[in-house]
């Protein structure tokens, strides 16, 4: 059977799915306890498994299985979540992400068998034993002291059966007298004249289940199916239902003769394989209430789990969208179209239409960018299990607090901010946090904390990335830029503390004097002002010595849709994105005065080098006679420049479009877009024109 | 018959100063008629700029300056031939689109007799067709071009 067909979805489904699972092991790991979550983990490591086995990936549905195998032991208390073990299983998902991209890059599984994952899994599994009867141990006198306040309480006889229970069976019992669920031992006596037993016992079994687990039935339930049973059978059910009402159910079924309900409490035994039971025929109120309370509490965890899990994605084809994005930018096109012919026709009715399709385009505008939306949270998901790596291998206590995960970004944007994230995480880990001993030094808690921070300013999008640790060094870095000769001693000694911070982005430029896997080799922060650049964003950095420092982050919220003053150059028109523009002043051409083989202005007393737009764009220059010249006043970061051009057209909302593979090289031009008449205009790339 | 069907492919001829040339018409997309061009900074000359077709910025090529042929003036026929090859789209300024023909693989022959240099390389072979010669050219090569400044 032809299986490509399916690869595309499994490969998002299990990508889905380990990165499911790598959230849920580390909330597991806080809270060894919760057993919707260790549900949930298995749940989904059971479907991962079923889908490699459907795929055919066999050495991956292996070490799920067994990776199922430990989780199906944890679910059964049979061991305990440590540090050891969910390091073990991180390790699982990370061989599994492994296959995962294999199948992406060469559509098999690979050769790797990580046997060493697997032996690590039955290691555990073997040990389990040891760590048991140690736990039953303890929990024995617990369970002693809470069967005889209980069995005071309701002052109840007591029924001593042979039933025997093995460990498995005694935990959960255990365990549900811990969460205040009944445990009941049902006897069944069937009529004698029932022919199909083992059907009437099926029906019997599925309405118990309905209700409650079935833990352990007498005879097995092998033999019931093959009605190796006599007319009774016995079976010992959890539930938070109370006797009575089991009573009613089961003999409402026919054939049913007889129903004897007794509730099972746990005591201590000499034997722990033999469990004495203690009989109660009814419940106290007290007992039920606590049970229901319980059972509400376990509901709303279990809600909450369900929200997490709706936030389920719509895959929409990025191509799809990006017509539907050609579709919106022709009918804004036609939209300033229509309002040119506004002198010509100032009928009534026309201006309604004109409202009516702007008020059209801005809606399908605004659906259109929703659609393209998507919540940061896909980006900040993978971060904590990475910070846990991290500070595990740097031997640092470390907390990472996220918020805003839901605040949107354009896809574009999402899809590439992920690694300068990163490295920034990383650095605030290896640099900014303190190591343990310095820490305690210094009086701050053992722990570090590192805040991941997203919130939308405006048509902007702020990342921030901030830590309490050592902050950046001032010094240190001025003299690392000294000794790699960025700059010399005396200059060195005005710097202000932003331009010292700037030597951080420059390449190759690390202060850490230890080269660590994580950090050190100064590739990290050019890299993520590079990234940042291109994505239309910027980074700030803000630092106080011994308290830590900010890496702040601020991202357009799109990329396609922006505001751009047009000018002219001679005949020609180009755009200039209006968030580069600081004003735009006109000044007599004696005012331009040379500096250094450089044009500049002077404006209130800043230089202000001239740029002529036209002779970098090689236009032939026009015969402008004006008295005033116009001067576009741009910032780049925090430089200004000021570009020459010879008129103004005005503001427009412009559409970006690409050049094209072919003309994608060229630095000065940034993109291009269609302008009213449907002639094309080219954006100009202040960054690469600007001095 | 069956077998000249399968060796013959379309070709859509245009008149290039004076001379005719045919491109695949597979390669083809559309036929235009001039429209405005907006000029693109530090390209190679061929590059007469972009257009705007139906929304899509596609990059114009002169394919006289390209060649090395006489310029013609821009008439009521000049046309604008958009090619697409693998994902890279293209439009050519042509002065006159004739027709599309039918040319049988043997009536192609190679052309290392060709003089003009820049010519050679984008050629895939001539087609004779009744008298006529047409230049038969390779849009792989015509669009391979990296502009970088």
């Amino acid at each position: 059977m032809d299986m490509s067909q399916y690869l595309e979805i499994f490969i998002e489904e299990s990508k889905e799915h380990l990165q499911g699972l790598n959230q849920s092991l580390l909330q597991l790991e806080k809270n060894p306890q919760d057993v919707p979550i260790l549900n949930e983990i298995f749940r989904v490591a059971h479907t991962l498994k079923g889908m490699a086995g459907t795929m055919g990936f066999n050495k991956m549905a292996k070490l799920t299985h067994d990776m199922e195998n430990v989780l199906h032991a944890l679910r059964n208390n049979e061991i305990k979540v440590n540090t050891n073990l969910v390091d073990i299983l991180f390790k699982c998902l990370d061989a599994l992400e492994n296959y995962v991209n294999e199948v992406v890059t060469k559509g098999a599984e690979g050769n790797e068998e990580y046997s060493e994952i697997i032996k690590g899994l039955d290691a555990i599994l073997n040990k389990k034993d040891a760590i048991d009867a140690a736990k039953d141990v303890a929990k024995s006198d617990v369970v002693e002291n809470m069967a005889n306040e209980q069995g005071e309480k309701a002052g109840i006889q007591h029924i001593t059966s042979n039933f025997k229970m093995n460990h498995y069976e005694h935990n959960l019992i255990n365990k549900a007298v811990d969460m205040n669920l009944n445990v009941f031992k049902i006897v069944v006596v069937l009529n004698k004249g029932c022919v199909l037993k083992s059907a009437r016992a099926f029906i019997i079994f599925q309405t118990l289940e309905r209700h409650g687990e079935i833990i352990k039935s007498e005879p097995r339930v092998e033999d019931i199916e093959d009605e190796k049973f006599d007319f009774e059978f016995t079976v010992v059910v959890i539930s938070k239902r109370d006797a009575e009402s089991f009573q009613k159910e089961l003999m409402a079924i026919s054939e049913v003769d007889d129903v004897i309900i007794s509730t099972i409490h746990v005591n201590e035994s000499e034997d722990i394989d033999e469990i004495k039971s203690e009989v109660q025929e009814v419940s106290t109120e007290a007992h039920q209430e606590e049970s229901n309370h319980d059972i509400e509490e376990h509901q709303k965890t279990q809600v909450s789990k369900n929200n997490i899990k709706t936030g389920k994605t719509v895959r929409v084809d990025i191509d799809r969208l990006d017509v539907l994005m050609n579709l919106v930018s022709e009918l804004i096109i036609i939209k300033t179209r229509l309002e040119g012919l506004d002198e010509i026709e100032r009928n009534q009715n026309y201006n309604e239409v004109i409202e009516y399709f702007e008020r059209v385009t801005t809606n399908l505008h605004d659906a259109v960018m929703k659609v393209r939306m998507v919540p940061i949270e896909t980006v900040f998901n993978r971060f904590p299990r990475m910070l846990r790596d991290v500070s595990r291998s740097l031997n640092k206590e470390i907390i990472l607090n996220m918020s805003g995960e839901d605040t949107e970004l354009d896809r574009t944007v999402i899809d590439e901010i992920g690694d300068p994230l990163i490295h920034l995480l990383r650095n605030s880990a290896d640099h900014g946090i303190e190591s343990l001993d310095k820490r305690r030094e210094v009086g701050k808690p053992d722990a570090g904390q590192i805040n991941l921070r997203a919130y939308q300013d405006g048509n902007n999008v702020v990342i921030e990335v901030e830590d309490d640790g050592k902050g950046i060094d001032l010094e240190k870095v001025k003299k690392k830029a000294i000794d790699r000769g960025f700059i010399n001693k005396d200059a060195a000694k005005n710097l202000s503390q932003k331009d010292i911070i700037d030597f951080l982005f420059k390449p190759s430029f690390s202060t850490s004097d230890a080269i660590t896997d994580l950090s050190g080799r100064g590739v990290g922060l050019d890299v993520v002002k590079t990234k940042i650049e291109t994505l239309g964003g910027m980074v700030e950095v803000d630092t106080e010595a011994g308290r830590g420092s900010k890496f702040i982050i601020r991202l357009p919220l799109t990329l396609a849709i922006i505001q751009a003053l047009l000018v002219q150059i001679n005949t020609e028109k180009y755009a200039l994105p209006l968030n580069t523009i600081r004003e735009i002043i006109k000044v007599k051409p004696e005012d331009i005065k040379q500096v250094q083989k450089q044009e500049i202005i002077l404006l209130r007393n800043t230089i202000v080098p001239i740029i002529r737009i036209g002779e970098c764009l090689d236009v032939p220059p026009s015969d402008n006679q004006n008295k005033l010249l116009t001067v576009v006043v741009v910032k780049k970061g925090e430089k200004l420049s000021g570009f020459l051009v010879d008129n103004l057209i005005g503001q427009h909302e412009i559409v970006i479009k690409s050049l094209g593979k072919l003309l994608a090289g060229i630095k000065t031009i940034a993109g291009a877009t269609i302008l009213g008449d449907g002639n094309v205009a080219l954006i100009l790339d202040v960054n690469s024109l600007a001095v | 018959m069956a077998e000249a069907v399968l060796n013959t492919m379309q070709f859509v001829v245009f008149v290039l100063s004076d001379e005719e040339y045919g491109l695949d018409i597979q390669m083809v997309n559309t036929i235009e008629k001039m429209v405005p061009i907006t000029r693109v900074p530090k390209t190679p000359s061929f590059i007469k700029g972009v257009i705007n077709l139906r929304g899509d910025i596609v990059p114009i090529m002169d394919l006289t300056e390209r060649f090395g042929l006489t310029k013609t003036e821009e008439t009521e026929e000049t046309r604008i031939i958009i090619v697409k090859f693998e994902d890279i789209q293209m439009g050519i300024i042509v002065d006159e689109v004739k027709e599309v023909i039918y040319i049988n693989e043997e009536q192609i022959e190679s052309t290392t007799s060709l003089t003009k240099e820049g010519l050679m390389e984008n050629v895939l072979g001539a087609g004779k067709v009744d008298n006529r010669v047409i230049t038969l050219l390779n849009i792989e090569k015509l669009v391979n071009i990296s502009v970088k400044e």
